[in-house]
């Protein structure tokens, strides 16, 4: 059975650790922010320069607000769960009643904290200083963060499986991961401008679901609902593909000794 | 019971049996790579064993982990608290996931019981050996413990430090009624505050007994060069003694 007070345990340690450091802190909202601030300026000039009337801010501002949603979602689980592999706590943490389950589900709720401050301060500038307006998504923003923090999680988990089976240097694999992802999710440009073959994989990631029903209602259409459904659904099935990945290598390293081994000389 | 471990060709632990009670003490005594560590990782759930089980309090650890993790700790001097937190936020942290009522009490109680309660708000990584040894034992024993498993707990301490741990250890298995299971290399500590030693050899225990009067058993003045014995030719002692 899971224990609230476990998992609480897991996001009181990731407050301290935010609270007492403002290394932490700061990448909660700056580079969100610093993303914002660029991305408002070039969409400002593109809409200057280009005669069509076409207005840039909610497809390509919006987008990378929705897209830096989902990194920092993803970030947030990765983090935390790094926070363990830098202070080298594994061999005190899993030597508690802690479950997986609950260790798992104390990292997606830090992540929801964090991403929180970081999607709120991306809507204070963009809204304020680039007049980005929700309106234009409707009720359809709630799904679009729903798909997107859905996947944010799993991609988060992936993530944490990988490092705790290859060892702390595969943190470095973790940081380009949304890099890498985004022009497959197509986040600034319809899905059919890429290749077939590149489609087949867009067609797998739920983000992709998301942008191409954002530019629909942008360009004066309705996001199909069967595309959104398919998106959320991707992104259930691939949080659960995700635990049980990160179950199946937990129980690898229990069995191999390489939990109680771990750290940066003898992972690596 | 009937514990072994094995990576790919090397056996570690190899058919080792044993029982700690509520008040005992117990070293686990061995050279390097006789298996100590193997064993305290798979008592905690850390490492699963090829074959064999293990019941803590009557509770399987393969099968109700959490369960049986409850009433147990450990510390390590490899697995220092981490040293980003405070003692205090460690000691919560840890306090939460053992599941430990009245927590803000039982904080305080450890903080005094091994007197570092001015490193209440010292995070952990810019103590002193010492004191970082006397905080992992606070945490060791935030959840009051039925089986307490200390691996080499005063390596690299002076004799004086390493005197205070080990009487604030004995105290506490006194008064909570702990079983402890103690691994070191220091014979004369052993000796001191153990009430029973497995010896290990090659993942096997060789020799049992007390620790006062085991080396005469074998023909050997001290504990120190029984120990050695069975580090250099524990062929020799196979089905020997009294």
């Amino acid at each position: 059975m899971m224990r609230l007070s476990r998992i609480a345990a897991i996001l009181l340690r990731q407050f301290y650790l935010i609270r007492g450091s403002p290394a932490r802190l700061l990448p909660l909202f700056v580079w969100a922010g610093v993303d914002i601030v660029l991305w408002g300026f070039i969409t400002r000039f593109l809409n200057a320069i280009n005669p069509s009337g076409l207005n840039f801010i909610p497809t390509l501002l919006g987008a990378v607000l929705l897209w830096d949603f989902f990194t920092r979602v993803m970030y947030g689980v990765t983090t935390t769960f790094l926070e363990d592999v830098w202070s080298r706590n594994f061999l005190n943490l899993f030597a508690t009643p802690l479950s997986i389950s609950e260790y798992l589900g104390g990292l997606v709720i830090s992540s929801i904290a964090t991403s929180s401050i970081g999607l709120a301060v991306m809507l204070v500038l963009a809204i304020v200083a680039f007049g980005l307006s929700f309106f234009v998504y409707g009720l359809l923003l709630i799904p679009f963060l729903l798909v997107l923090f859905m996947s944010g999680i799993a991609l988060g988990i992936l993530a944490c499986a990988l490092v705790l089976r290859y060892g702390p240097a595969a943190e470095w694999f973790v940081w380009p991961i949304p890099a890498v992802l985004s022009p497959f999710a197509a986040v600034f440009y319809p899905l059919s401008t890429l290749p077939k073959w590149m489609q087949y994989f867009s067609y797998a990631l739920p983000p992709s679901h998301v942008f191409e029903s954002m530019r629909s209602i942008l360009a004066g259409g309705s996001a199909s609902g069967i595309n959104l459904l398919w998106g959320l659904s991707l992104a259930l099935l691939y949080i659960l593909l995700a635990g049980w990945y990160f179950t199946r290598i937990y129980r690898h390293a229990i069995r191999t000794g390489l939990i109680a081994r771990y750290s940066a000389e003898t992972a690596s | 019971m009937n514990l072994h471990k094995r990576y790919g060709e090397t056996i570690a632990v190899d058919g080792v049996s044993f029982q700690v009670e509520r008040n005992e003490i117990v070293g686990l005594l061995g050279p390097n790579g006789a298996g100590k560590t193997t064993i305290i990782n798979m008592v905690l759930g850390i490492l699963e064993p090829t074959a064999g089980t293990i019941h803590i309090e009557g509770v399987d650890i393969a099968t109700h982990r959490g369960q049986a993790l409850e009433r147990t700790n450990f510390t390590a001097v490899y697995a220092p608290l981490p040293g980003n937190l405070t003692v205090y936020q460690n000691l919560r942290f840890f306090g939460l996931l053992y599941g430990v009522r009245n927590l803000a009490e039982r904080i305080d109680e450890v903080l005094q019981q091994f007197d570092i309660a001015r490193f209440r708000h010292t995070k952990c990584g810019v103590l002193s050996s010492g004191e970082q040894t006397r905080a992992g034992l606070a945490k060791a024993m935030l959840n009051q413990p039925h089986l307490l498993l200390l691996d080499e707990p005063t390596a690299s301490l002076d004799p004086a430090s390493a005197r205070d741990i080990r009487a604030g250890i004995c105290e506490f298995a006194g008064q909570e009624a702990v079983g402890v299971l103690w691994t070191s290399h220091n014979m004369v500590e052993v000796e001191k505050v153990c009430n029973r030693v497995l010896f290990l050899s090659h993942g096997k225990i060789l020799l049992e007994g007390d620790p006062k009067t085991l080396p005469r058993e074998y023909g050997k003045e001290t504990l120190e060069d029984l120990f050695i014995t069975v580090a250099d030719e524990p062929l020799t002692l196979e089905g020997n003694g009294a």
